[in-house]
């Protein structure tokens, strides 16, 4: 095998925090290799110090045997290097052909020679199987064909070696599975990989080889055939993880009833006459394939806005209006599907992300005037009692990381008392560390009787925090089977719309009952 | 060369980058009279002595000051709430017509003095409102662009004011002059210093400044304006109603503006023209990035302002220099302090 790429004991520094040390690492032709890591154990900044992003404070790159010029992106892009982006660095405004075409031709040539490019791309996409429209405008694609664009691009660019970050982090479990497939038939063409990950599973399915990054250094390399989910787990975090076990349910009363909610159009995919029952002490999963109307179930449910038909009963009382304050008010605790575009505003203080959603309240607020100490002595206990690491009451909140933004809002939800709790994605793209973590509050909310709607496209979290697993498909839910009795395959099923299997078990529970 | 933001921007750096701004604005108008063939550090002396060397000066310039602060803080409470209000001007001019009509009413001008002023205020202040919350229903119901719309009205507003004081309005006792009927005496603002232009608006658009920012920083309609202002899907998804805060901004918003066209025509003039204001609709939007959209800063920033408008004319007449020179270092002085909040909020690294 030919070494294409070397790392060679590679140093950075940022003030006096070190973010890489002494990272040597190397890629093979045809390989595939994972970085894995929590969130800040420094990959992204290794492959930024690869991609000329950074300049190293020590160390060297060598791109098949030739050295890089430290810093310099473009020589690195003629090298053969190409970079796949977490945040898409796209022009929705533009078509594909345009997007792939920016940045490769002169900037002073009169017009661009898109008959050329076109037929190069249109090669690409058919050679590596990366199916898209060239003439589609950026704006109307899905987030599983903007990654494909962005990988056209790097391979526009005569990319022999793709580095990704976190490619997974936006896309469902199909299209994450289509890309796997996809980047293996790309090493049968002589490309070579490197991906970013802090997710064990597809690790150990896409890789062959993985490397581990703890704090900025490479605590252990792995062939990926000789190791496990749970040494690779143990070495990520230094510890043993363990996520908590689910102890058997005392379901109560119900304590939320959907019947036969319909809404169209709102917060994506339509809901059509979906009804359901949420008792005390028990958790209901919800999975689905992202677009299925999980968002407009979670927002109807949360408070956002009405249905079109059909009631929502709390407590057996039909709910009067659907706004966030009746809602809460009503004891339902909300954790939104992203932290960051709806459950905190980045440039306010942490103690104002804290109350905002109950600033009506007589806690917050009284005659329209704030309780400011009220308020951030309330935030400070959140801060403490869920060990919201890095925050102060008065700092802005776009500082803390992923984990403890996620830390603060189920503080903030949970401090409240709320006897229902509707989690949307709540581990989504937190480290295993992190994860635990959230189940087990979670997990704690059910212990003390309060109704928990996981909606979630994590399969593994659902089997294990569920009493009952119902899968969305199309605005309508599947029937209801217990968690003792899921596995992958029915759930597959399940979220495919098959679900001849579920109604089988459903009506033999209801017998058992 | 890269920029990072700073996680913690000090207060001292927060104070420092608006003063930083305007040295830097005054150094480099300062090269321009230079060139124009005066000394600088002179010509700066006689504006600070045509500002506040003489009673007349620093009443002058305490006069100008007044509606400055007014559609600035227009101008700022808007733009926190990411409602970008560029239709100070003709919310003014509209405010100032609403006192003139309503003092066309004989009862008015029959009421004890402060009832008709509070009353001619409010009328100043109502139609301001009015005139923004226009362009505000058209976006949020038609998702229309308000800085086109509050923009377009400006023009619509300062032509509908010269329209009806050519007319309906017209002063009979005006040799012809196109100006409005008189405010009636018991709605005069009264003055602050005698043989002086100085009048109590200043004390209004003083308190108005603290009002705005005790509303910002310790209400609930503060939080979420500016929680609607940073991020509405968020803000949303924690039950601020959007529509109603920034329907309470717009209010504001343009009730300020109006209210500074009410206190002008009121304190100071004491009928309509359409040469009413010298842009105080605009310059409350320099003023209020000035200030950095701080309602307290407002008034430093409406200050400066004042100063370098009312000083440059004295010192234009001593040194024979053009009085544009207070445009070129007021809007000098806006470019600087865009320069300097970004580099008190990024640090530079390479």
């Amino acid at each position: 095998m030919t070494r294409v790429l070397e790392l060679d004991s590679i140093t950075k520094r940022f003030g006096h925090v070190t973010a890489n040390e002494d990272v040597s690492l190397h890629l093979d032709r045809g390989e595939i290799v994972a970085l894995l890591g929590e969130n800040g154990a420094g990959k992204t900044t290794l492959m930024s110090i690869l991609f000329g992003h950074y300049t190293a404070d020590e160390g060297t790159v060598r791109v098949e045997g030739a050295e890089l010029p430290p810093g310099k992106s473009r020589a690195a892009i003629r090298a053969g290097v190409g970079m796949v982006h977490q945040h898409f660095a796209l022009a929705p405004n533009l078509t594909v052909l345009e997007n792939v075409l920016t940045g490769t031709e002169p900037l002073w040539k009169f017009r661009s020679n898109r008959a050329a490019g076109r037929a190069k791309l249109v090669e690409l996409s058919r050679k590596f199987g990366l199916k898209v429209d060239p003439d589609a405008r950026v704006s109307d694609l899905s987030v599983g064909e903007c990654q494909r664009v962005e990988i056209l691009k790097a391979l526009y660019n005569d990319a022999r070696i793709l580095i990704l970050d976190e490619p997974t982090a936006v896309l469902t479990a199909q299209e994450a599975d289509s890309l796997f497939a996809t980047l293996r038939q790309m090493t049968e063409n002589g490309l070579s990989l490197i991906f970013i990950s802090h997710k064990l599973h597809e690790v150990m399915s896409a890789s062959d080889r993985v490397v581990v990054l703890r704090r900025g250094r490479v605590v252990a390399e792995r062939r990926t055939a000789e190791t496990s989910k749970e040494e690779l787990a143990e070495l990520m975090v230094g510890r043993k993880v363990q996520r908590p076990e689910r102890p058997p349910a005392t379901p109560g009363k119900v304590l939320l009833e959907g019947v036969d909610l319909a809404l169209g159009g709102k917060g994506g995919a339509s809901l059509h006459g979906v009804s359901f029952r949420l008792r005390a002490g028990e958790t209901l999963g919800i999975i689905g394939v992202s677009g299925n109307g999980q968002t407009t179930l979670a927002g109807l449910v949360s408070g956002l806005y009405p249905p079109d038909s059909g009631t929502l009963l709390i407590d057996g009382q039909e709910v009067p209006r659907h706004d966030v304050p009746h809602a809460i008010a009503a004891g339902i605790g909300r954790i939104p599907e992203d932290r960051n575009a709806e459950g905190t505003i980045g440039d306010m203080a942490t103690w104002e992300n804290a109350v905002l959603e109950r600033i009506w309240s007589e806690d917050f607020s009284a005659r329209g005037v704030v309780k400011r100490a009220a308020a951030r002595a309330a935030t400070e206990e959140i801060i403490k009692g869920y060990d919201v690491r890095g925050a102060s009451v008065d700092g802005r909140i776009r500082l803390l990381s992923g984990g403890n933004m996620q830390k603060l809002i189920l503080g903030r939800v949970l401090n409240a008392g709320p006897s229902i709790l509707v989690a949307a994605q709540p581990s989504r793209g937190l480290d295993e560390g992190a994860i635990a973590g959230v189940h087990e509050r979670l997990l704690e909310a059910r212990g003390r009787g309060a109704g928990v709607l996981l909606i979630s496209e994590d399969l593994d979290e659902v089997i294990a925090l569920s009493d009952r697993i119902r899968a969305i498909v199309n605005g309508r839910l599947s029937p209801a089977i217990p968690a003792e009795r899921a596995d992958a395959r029915l759930l597959g099923l399940m979220m495919a719309g098959d679900w001849t299997a579920a109604e089988a078990i459903e009506a033999e529970d209801a017998h058992a009952l | 060369m890269r920029f990072e933001r700073r996680d913690h921007p000090s207060r001292a750096l927060t104070i420092a980058a608006p003063i930083g701004a305007v040295l830097a604005a005054l150094i480099v108008a300062g090269l321009l009279i230079a060139i124009a063939g005066a000394n600088p550090i002179r010509a700066y002396g006689l504006i600070l002595k045509g500002a506040f060397g003489s009673r007349l000066g620093i009443s002058e310039t305490l006069t100008r000051t007044t509606p400055l602060i007014l559609t600035g803080l227009a101008a700022a409470v808007a733009f926190r709430a990411r409602l970008w209000n560029i239709g100070g001007e003709g919310q003014f001019y509209l405010g100032a017509l609403a006192v003139a009509a309503f003092g066309m009413i004989p009862a008015i001008g029959a009421l004890p003095a402060p009832l008709a002023i509070l009353l001619c205020l409010i009328a100043g202040a109502v139609v301001g409102m009015i005139l923004l919350l226009v362009p505000l229903g058209l976006r949020l119901k038609f998702g229309v662009d308000e800085v086109v719309t509050t923009l377009l009205l400006n023009f619509v507003a300062v032509l509908f004011v010269s329209l009806m004081i050519e007319g309906a309005m017209k002063d009979p006792l005006a040799f012809g002059w196109p100006q409005s009927v008189p405010v009636p005496e018991a709605a005069e603002l009264p003055k602050l210093l005698a043989r002086s232009r100085l009048h109590a608006g200043l004390l209004i658009a003083l308190v108005m400044a603290v009002v705005v920012w005790w509303l910002q920083s310790r209400t609930v309609f503060g939080m979420r304006s500016r929680a609607a202002g940073l991020n509405p899907r968020a803000a949303a998804f924690a039950g601020v109603p959007l529509g109603r805060t920034l329907i309470a901004v717009a209010c504001l918003s343009g009730g300020l503006a109006g209210l500074a066209g009410a206190i002008e025509v009121m304190g100071v003039k004491g009928y309509v023209t359409t040469d009413l204001s010298p842009n105080y609709g605009y310059s409350g939007i320099v003023i209020a990035m000035l200030a950095n959209l701080n309602p307290i800063g407002v008034i430093a920033a409406a200050l400066f302002s004042a100063v370098m408008f009312v000083g440059a004319d004295s010192m234009s007449r001593a040194l024979s220099i053009p009085s544009y020179i207070a445009d070129v270092t007021v809007a000098m002085s806006l470019l600087t302090m865009l320069v300097a909040i970004f580099l008190a909020q990024y640090r530079i690294r390479r």
